[in-house]
């Protein structure tokens, strides 16, 4: 009777724990990877000096997907670092790439030339284009995206401490998200995708 | 057949205390498993921080507001996307990016790490996100919901003595 009862009980416990142990589904929610912006407004525009020769404006990529960031040729670490995945991301896009353009606005005109950010540019990914200009055309671009340059040191060896996100335009020419320092090229394979449809 | 099932609920009724005894260890240990390794589920996942309207008009008048802490705790899976929300009449320059007005921002975190964002808003010009693991099966799963029980009984009460408190 005694081994009955605990059979009941063993059987009961079992029956309640496979009740209650959860198959823990991971929270699969919708959207990018990127911070979003709601609702999304135009990008700001702006004409500057390019890397190709021309002037670089965000109007004459209508169609495209932009991936807007800033820095510094001489960067150490975040810009070659961002480049890089942008330019794995585009790899990794396959043919959708055609569809997807990368401006690369500098915090520095001291030093960044259009004839440098071209040279500097191609050594991660041919297409991408760079911006440059006065120091307060620079400037105004950064306000109207937020984003911040700070220079640290002087002489030929200072830095630039910049905001080092990266906005993602839709073919609209909206501003649609941002995309902090970090994610890998899937992240950004994913979003585009995701902006693309 | 009839037989069967009288003999079983006399000995039902024999060993009713044992049963109750039984049942109410399976309700506690029941509670516990469950507590312990269910999902957490969370109506929304947004940790939302708001830029008032009139905020820009205050701070030209030399007041000095903080909106933002200088350091944001997030965990992932419960509190795992940043939104913020700009209810001013002019953009505001509110943790990593510029918001307009009328605009929300909402920032997901997959990652359990510490963010750093270059922040106007901020005097030391930085804004630190540290994003937690999410309470893993087991005690400390267990410890995070009876945390949140006793939040949530706690708050119950203090709410309950202030009515009181209004009332008399």
């Amino acid at each position: 009777m005694r081994l009955i009862r605990s059979h009941r009980f063993a059987a009961l416990l079992l029956s309640l724990l496979a009740v209650m142990t959860p198959a823990a589904l991971a929270d699969a929610r919708p959207g990018l990877k990127a911070g979003m912006f709601n609702p999304a407004y135009m990008a700001p525009d702006f004409s500057l000096p390019g890397s190709g020769g021309s002037d670089v404006t965000l109007a004459h990529y209508r169609g495209k997907i932009v991936l807007l960031t800033f820095g510094f040729t001489n960067c150490a670490a975040v810009c070659p670092t961002t480049l890089a995945t942008l330019a794995q991301a585009r790899h990794g896009l396959g043919k959708a790439a055609d569809a997807v353009q990368v401006v690369y606005v500098t915090v520095d005109p001291a030093r960044d030339s259009a004839a440098r950010m071209r040279e500097y540019l191609a050594a991660f990914d041919p297409t991408f284009v760079g911006a440059t200009g006065s120091e307060s055309a620079l400037a105004s671009v950064r306000q109207k995206y937020g984003v911040t340059a700070v220079k640290h040191g002087s002489g030929r060896d200072y830095v630039m401490a910049h905001t080092s996100s990266i906005f993602l335009i839709d073919r609209a020419g909206k501003l649609r998200a941002l995309m902090p320092f970090g994610h890998d090229a899937a992240d950004f394979v994913h979003d585009i995708r995701l902006l693309a449809q | 057949m009839r037989a069967g099932l009288g003999k079983f609920l006399q000995s039902v009724a024999d060993n009713k205390w044992h049963w109750l005894a039984a049942l109410v260890l399976f309700a506690v240990i029941g509670g516990f498993g469950w507590a312990a390794l269910a999902p957490i589920k969370v109506a929304s996942h947004d940790q939302l921080f708001t830029i008032p309207h009139g905020t820009w008009a205050r701070r030209m008048a030399g007041e000095k507001i903080e909106i933002l802490p200088h350091t944001i705790r997030l965990t992932l899976g419960l509190n795992d996307v940043l939104l913020l929300k700009n209810a001013d009449a002019v953009p505001h320059v509110f943790g990593p990016t510029l918001i307009m007005p009328g605009q929300s921002f909402s920032l997901p975190f997959a990652q359990a790490s510490t963010y750093s964002f270059m922040c106007t808003a901020h005097a030391n010009g930085q804004l630190n996100v540290i994003v937690d693991p999410a309470p893993a099966p087991g005690p400390e799963r267990l410890r995070w919901r009876l945390a949140e029980l006793t939040d949530t009984v706690w708050g119950l009460t203090r709410a309950e003595w202030h009515s009181h408190r209004g009332a008399s």
